[in-house]
């Protein structure tokens, strides 16, 4: 066992990714001289040499579409958009072409592509940089979706991902890179199919994905001082989901609460709610519940930013008014 | 007809190859219209009618290995690349013996053996792929160039100018072809570019670029193997604004109220398929009996194609959700690949 964090984990990801096969290189703003903006692909350039670690210019629609490219021509490109905010601008070459080609070519081209990018809110960096878009991506058939929210997961997933013939979005919340624990000296690839229980309980499921599987589990932690033991299931996949893992802990706990750091509106959380209605509606004791962000574009100040995000002790209130305590 | 500079192309053989791959063209598009208005064809069908010259020329330049990126309006780059006119038939047809088993119809026709990625239908949306496959060929250390083909309406995207921008810094063989036919759907270019000469735009990427009579399928033909053998060899890329002009309107939804007869009629008079026909008679290399021959080999292929897409099979709707991911039990095999 290593004591090590999220960030030196996506960057020995990397490194392995880097080292075992020729095809697979890095591009980005920034991956290069500066290390990544958060200094996940430090050294990386010094290891590998400027061909393998690319940095680019500022035009995420034309270097996306170049790792489009790249896949279709051969490689095993790692494409890293600095933030969700930023890859609205090559939306259309994710959602129009690595989605697509595949389909639209008869099966003849896959598009052997991964794109890394930062997401989420909880740094005081205000609305353009906070957005939690992932609900996006999970909409696009043709497209897997990713989000390790433990260090075992962004040490294990881009490996994965790399061998998956198809694009696969990886999404790292922000406030993960600097998370600590422990990964086994030999910690290796990781499957990117199903969920993970985190924390087994018998009364409720607390579902969620990326960093809010951590506010997910210090909820639990608080009630479980109440006498109610939540089970944690960590989503890891948001497209497709696992509704196999849902259901069966649903099944079991008979209640769940979706945590979600999108938008209430047009959220996973509203779609995985709805597969639980179509799915396990007669398993239910009480209406599946959902803590998402608040209707607003993320602000600056840390209370009100704080008020807008899903957090513990919302996800507390959410679980005991499933109970019948409504505070 | 420019004075050719590369003369040892220009036998009769060659001219007659460039003749036939326009007139499989023309003829190929002119049944499409037959066939649109029986509904034998429906969605969008945008026409390249009177731009024969461009696609016919530019492939004279490439190689088996050489990779094509193409738009919406491409019938006439898949057959002069080589993509058989029964599948690209059965393709319109939305067959299953079409070129992407129909799923893509007219828009998106792919060609793995020829090396065509699409038949992309959002504009200037295949030029950052083509700059990506000819990093993939770089990095890859093959000697294949990236051709990629794109209208005049495309130089206003973003994207068109960031991929530029990449090809150069990066020094990557891609040969940008601007098919300039003066409109952007209904938006004649003086209302939709403060620079209307688009070789400009690749100047200021300091990518090397030249304007060319788009009409004149010989003359297409000598700047694309300069332009191709100059990628090849320097490894850099190369931009031809082709100027042309489409005969027949944008798609078939189009009514034309934004440009006049009078002006369809002048470009007319310069359609790439009598002027080629005219120099070589002036330069005796068409003999009496050519083009009865030619216009009646391309009727018996075209009438062959909409036979076999006639025959064709629709895809069982069981299929529906293939070809959207690779299924699990196949995905290890093409992870290997």
């Amino acid at each position: 066992m290593t004591t090590t964090t999220y960030r030196e984990a996506v960057r020995a990801a990397h490194r392995e990714a880097l080292q075992r096969d020729s095809r697979v290189f890095l591009m980005g703003e920034d991956v290069g001289r500066y290390g990544g903006s958060y200094a996940c692909t430090k050294g990386l350039l010094e290891e590998f040499g400027p061909e393998r670690i690319r940095d680019t210019p500022l035009s995420e629609a034309g270097f996306v579409g170049a790792g489009i490219g790249a896949a279709l021509g051969g490689m095993r490109p790692i494409v890293e958009i600095m933030t969700v905010n930023f890859s609205l601008l090559a939306l259309d070459q994710i959602v129009n072409n690595a989605a697509t080609i595949r389909h639209m070519s008869g099966g003849q081209f896959g598009i052997p592509l991964v794109i890394r990018m930062a997401t989420g809110a909880g740094r005081q960096v205000a609305a353009q940089h906070s957005h939690s878009l992932e609900c996006w991506y999970a909409h696009v058939p043709g497209i897997r979706v990713v989000a390790p929210a433990t260090l075992a997961d962004a040490r294990g997933m881009l490996w994965t991902a790399l061998e998956d013939p198809d694009p696969v979005v990886i999404f790292e919340h922000a406030t993960l890179y600097n998370l600590e624990g422990d990964l086994p000296n030999d910690a290796r690839s990781v499957d990117i199919d199903h969920a993970a229980v985190l924390r087994p309980g018998h009364d409720v499921t607390l579902i969620a994905y990326s960093a809010n599987v951590h506010k997910a589990m210090e909820a639990a932690r608080q009630l479980a001082g109440e006498k109610i033991e939540a089970e944690v299931l960590d989503l890891r996949s948001l497209r497709p989901l696992d509704d196999a893992a849902i259901m069966a802990s649903v099944r079991k706990t008979r209640r769940a609460v979706i945590v979600d750091e999108g938008w209430r509106s047009g959220s996973l959380a509203g779609e995985i709610s709805a597969r639980i209605m179509e799915q396990a509606f007669y398993d239910l004791d009480a209406p599946v519940g959902r803590v998402c962000s608040e209707e607003v574009p993320i602000p600056y100040p840390k209370h009100l930013e704080d008020a807008a995000l899903p957090q513990p002790e919302k996800v507390v209130a959410a679980v005991k008014g499933l109970f019948g305590d409504h505070g | 007809m420019t004075a050719p500079a590369d003369k040892l192309h220009l036998d009769r053989d060659h001219l007659l190859h460039l003749m036939r791959e326009m007139l499989r063209i023309r003829r190929f598009e002119e049944r499409c219209v037959e066939l649109y208005s029986a509904a034998k064809i429906r969605g969008f069908l945008h026409l390249y009618i009177g731009e024969e010259a461009n696609a016919v020329g530019v492939m004279q330049a490439l190689g088996p290995d050489d990779a094509v990126v193409t738009t919406y309006r491409e019938h006439g780059h898949a057959l002069a690349r080589g993509i058989a006119a029964r599948p690209l038939m059965a393709e319109m047809y939305g067959k299953i013996e079409g070129t992407s088993r129909g799923r893509g119809g007219s828009m998106h026709v792919f060609d793995k053996a020829t090396r065509f990625y699409g038949g992309n239908a959002i504009v200037a949306g295949g030029l950052p792929l083509a700059v990506g496959i000819a990093l993939a060929g770089k990095m890859r250390g093959e000697r294949n160039i990236t051709a990629c083909f794109f209208g005049d309406g495309a130089a206003a995207e973003g994207v068109f100018h960031e991929s530029l921008n990449l090809a150069s810094l990066w020094q990557l063989p891609v040969l940008f072809i601007c098919e300039n036919n003066r409109y952007a759907m209904g938006t004649a270019i003086e209302r939709a570019q403060s620079q209307t000469d688009l070789a400009k735009h690749a100047e200021s990427y300091a990518i090397r670029a030249e304007a060319v009579d788009g009409m004149d399928v010989v003359a297409v033909e000598i700047a694309a193997r300069r332009a191709a053998a100059f990628v090849r060899e320097a490894g850099e890329p190369y931009f031809l604004e082709n100027r042309t002009y489409r005969f027949r309107a944008h798609s078939m939804y189009d009514p034309e109220l934004y440009r006049s007869k009078a002006e369809v009629e002048a470009w007319k008079k310069r359609d790439p398929i009598p002027f080629l026909e005219a120099w070589m008679h002036n330069t005796g290399t068409l003999h009496a009996d050519d083009l009865p021959r030619l216009e009646a080999e391309a009727a018996a292929e075209i009438d062959d194609a909409v036979a076999y897409a006639e025959a064709g099979h629709w895809e069982p709707i069981e299929e529906l959700c293939r070809d959207v991911m690779t299924p699990p039990d196949l995905r290890q095999n093409e992870a290997a690949a």
